[in-house]
């Protein structure tokens, strides 16, 4: 079910995009004359220019099929492979190149694939046949190839005669620039991209997340490796003309980087990772648009840095505020309930005869000043879980706050039981740790507890153990609680 | 295609370079020899500590560093730019590590989103301020970097003899530096590499020494910068040490192993780039290249004999 919902979403993206372009028809963008920044922004959002539809929807296209490759260079921590592979591809370039001395995007997108797989087969075969390890293998195919890549292309630079311009557009990436051929390149290989991860949808997350598993039900994983590395070489040489080879791998990476701080479901992460994609592909197009000078690859990179960054701090599950909120929270809730311990103590050191407690009583119990009990008292007042009386002498607990004092006593104490009948732990050996679990102990674990202790009722250390009669009974008076 | 390969001519790729052309040549190979024994000196600790692509990453993000060294100082000498280097790699390391802790991001992806962007935001300045005029650092000179203009700078002299190009005499001092460091610190350098938990019985703070060899990297990377560009740094760094890694178990061989392989990558690829007129910096790390895949077959020759026999 899940999976139709996810793959008719990506395909709605499709159409839209493709419907975006609808018209459009072959231009230059070098055509475009001197203007101000505000023209250019009103050319953008007017799409008065056909090349400028080129780029946008280049720049989508690109967005879904970086966006998509990218999970899986996440969650299979192959990022590195991205970044290296993207280098490799540059001697690729300039053989595609020299094919017919022309910026011919098919010679140009043959060449690079080629050149990426063969990068990928020699990170594989020095693993293989050396004792290397994977970051040397992939910096040394990075740095190598690109090496080969540099000294090939100022190579043609002293050649006579050939259209040599557009070959540096390689570096950074010109989405201007972009071509018919371009867009279909484009096209091809995201909608190879994503009917390959809808088809194989589930073989290819099971590859991703445990291969040992899906060879044990039988799904070939190596193969869906190397077809997990043919796309990548075909996504990165393809989003070349408009990233540049040097972030190509930003591309890839940052969008599923940031989807990956958002949910924990793979299709939805897939899902946000295209979006994110997209979005930051136009962004970045608009701004190379505005400021005609600037390369679009470090523009889009930019913007794909700003959703990551958002995504590191204001993630609702996994952002660091999230999670420094998260544990604040579970701070206040721990000192609470440790306050309301202190309380139920107090009664329980004179039996239980009152009903109220005595603030300086605390004090003393807690070592603490009376400011500082009274200050705690006002919380746990705030939180409806005990009175303070009109002369702020005397705390008496409500209903909840002795339901919730009773629970984490018996918590405490039924753990320490358990950990020196269960485990053999000596008596004076359990307190601490059963200061930490009592917090976290759900109900169905402390009723496995309690019946695995045939319902004892006197922790190690003698004292009572609230009952369940104590913590369901409506709170009246308290009583003492059974003690047998 | 035959245009593309020039005719060997062996006057001109052989002899002339250490004849008629010496002045020119030599201070080139001198400079590339230099910048890789001291990349390839730090290489040989980051594959120990299987970081070679902190070292890529690093090279990227020395950009940004230098930029906003030169705004903040409106200078390009040499100390400024040493403290934008040294920021620069600090807060690489710093942030991914950042990353990597605080969220459920991995490593990989940590350092690539945080190198890339940081070189994005690099790129973007740098050609902003070229718009407005006030600096010039092309695209390409980011990314090959020029050996060749070694040869025109100016020959410092000191006390009336003349000694070398400035820029040789920065990445020979840092050389000797890195060299020197190590001798000295080669106990703590090896054992905090390989055993996190003996470093820590010993009292060695793995963290400090860590971040130390981050500046070091963070330094030789700038001295390098400028020759051969922020991404042939990474092979200067790695393939060194990868060839010496091939021959010996021994970390003093291998260093030494480094130094010979930094010199005779640097005059190999010297004439092999006079020979096919092609960038000098590339030239050097292909020959460089060549010379591990060919210790590389050796070895995998070596223990195909073995098995049969």
């Amino acid at each position: 079910m899940n999976r139709s919902r996810h793959s008719l979403a990506i395909i709605q993206l499709l159409v839209i995009t493709l419907i975006l372009a609808g018209t459009a028809h072959a231009a230059r963008i070098s055509e475009i004359t001197e203007t101000s920044i505000g023209e250019q922004a009103l050319r953008f959002f007017t799409f008065q220019d056909r090349s400028l539809r080129y780029a946008l929807l280049g720049s989508l296209l690109l967005g879904i099929s970086c966006g998509l490759m990218g999970v899986f260079l996440v969650v299979k921590r192959l990022s590195l492979m991205s970044d290296a592979l993207s280098h490799a591809v540059l001697p690729g370039i300039a053989f595609g190149y020299l094919w017919n001395m022309t910026r011919d995007p098919i010679a140009i997108f043959i060449g690079a694939t080629v050149c990426g797989l063969l990068g990928s087969g020699v990170v594989q075969t020095i693993r293989n046949t050396t004792k290397q390890k994977e970051d040397a293998a992939l910096g040394f195919v990075l740095s190598a190839f690109f090496a080969v890549g540099v000294c090939l292309l100022t190579m043609i630079q002293n050649l006579p005669g050939g259209n040599k311009s557009g070959l540096d557009q390689f570096m950074f990436g010109q989405i201007a620039a972009i071509g018919k051929t371009d867009l279909y390149l484009l096209g091809g290989v995201t909608f190879l991209v994503v009917a390959l991860v809808v088809i194989f949808y589930k073989e290819l997350r099971a590859t991703s997340f445990d291969s040992a598993f899906s060879r044990s039900v039988g799904i070939p994983s190596s193969f869906f490796h190397y077809l997990l590395m043919l796309l990548l070489a075909f996504a990165i040489v393809s989003a070349l003309q408009a990233v540049g080879v040097v972030l190509v791998s930003a591309m890839l990476v940052i969008p599923a980087a940031a989807a990956f701080l958002l949910t924990d479901r793979f299709a939805t992460m897939l899902v946000i990772s295209a979006v994110f994609g997209m979005t930051t592909g136009s962004i970045g197009s608009f701004l190379s648009f505005v400021g005609r000078d600037l390369p679009t690859g470090p523009l889009m990179v930019l913007t794909a840095g700003t959703f990551f960054a958002t995504a590191l701090f204001f993630g609702p599950k996994h952002g660091i505020v999230a999670r420094w909120w998260g544990r604040r929270s579970r701070a206040l809730i721990v000192r609470r309930e440790n306050a309301l311990k202190s309380l139920y103590r107090v009664m329980e050191n004179d039996d239980f005869q009152r009903d109220f407690i005595i603030v300086e009583e605390i004090a003393t119990q807690r070592s603490e000043t009376i400011e500082e009990v009274s200050k705690s008292a006002r919380t746990l007042q705030k939180a409806k879980l005990i009175k303070i009386s009109h002369d702020k002498k005397n705390l008496t607990f409500t209903a909840t706050g002795w339901r919730r004092a009773c629970e984490i006593v018996r918590n405490h104490r039924l753990w320490e039981l358990y950990l020196t009948r269960a485990a053999d732990f000596a008596v004076d050996h359990v307190h601490d740790g059963a200061e930490e679990i009592e917090h976290v102990l759900g109900e169905d674990i402390i009723r496995k507890i309690e019946s695995e202790l045939n319902h004892a009722k006197l922790d190690p250390h003698g004292k009572a153990i609230p009952g369940w009669e104590d913590i369901s009974a409506p709170y009246t008076t308290p009583s003492s609680p059974t003690a047998s | 295609m035959n245009h593309l390969i020039p005719e060997f001519d062996y006057q001109k790729v052989i002899i002339d370079p250490w004849t008629t052309e010496f002045e020119f040549s030599i201070w080139i190979i001198v400079m590339g020899a230099l910048v890789g024994s001291a990349c390839g000196i730090i290489g040989n600790y980051l594959l120990l500590r299987r970081m070679a692509l902190i070292g890529d990453a690093i090279s990227h993000s020395i950009l940004p560093g230098l930029v906003v060294a030169f705004i903040i100082f409106k200078s390009m000498s040499t100390l400024v730019m040493f403290l934008g280097a040294l920021v620069a790699g600090v807060v690489t390391v710093v942030l991914i590590s950042f990353i990597e802790k605080r969220s459920r991001v991995k490593s990989d992806a940590a350092t690539c989103v945080v190198f890339t962007v940081l070189f994005a935001l690099g790129v973007v300045i740098t050609q902003l301020l070229a718009a407005g005029g006030s600096i010039h650092i092309d695209a390409e000179c980011i990314l090959y970097g020029e050996i060749a203009f070694v040869a025109l700078e100016p020959i410092v002299e000191f006390a009336g003899i003349a000694l070398a190009p400035a820029p040789v005499l920065r990445i020979a001092g840092v050389t000797v530096v890195s060299l020197l460091l190590v001798m000295a610190f080669y106990k703590e350098l090896l054992i905090t590499s390989f055993d996190t938990g003996l470093s820590k019985s010993m009292g060695l703070r793995t963290s400090a020494w860590h971040y130390g060899l981050m500046i070091a990297l963070s330094l030789v990377v700038v001295s390098a910068f400028e020759a051969v560009g922020a991404i042939m740094v990474v092979a200067m760094l790695i393939v060194p040490p990868m060839f010496a890694a091939q021959l010996s178990t021994q970390l003093p061989t291998r260093i030494m192993l480094t130094l010979f392989h930094a010199i005779v990558a640097s005059i190999g690829g010297y004439h092999l780039s006079v020979w096919l007129n092609c960038s000098v910096a590339g030239a050097m790390v292909v020959f460089g290249s060549l010379m591990f895949i060919a210790v590389w077959i050796y070895s995998i020759l070596i223990s195909k004999i073995r098995k049969v026999a």
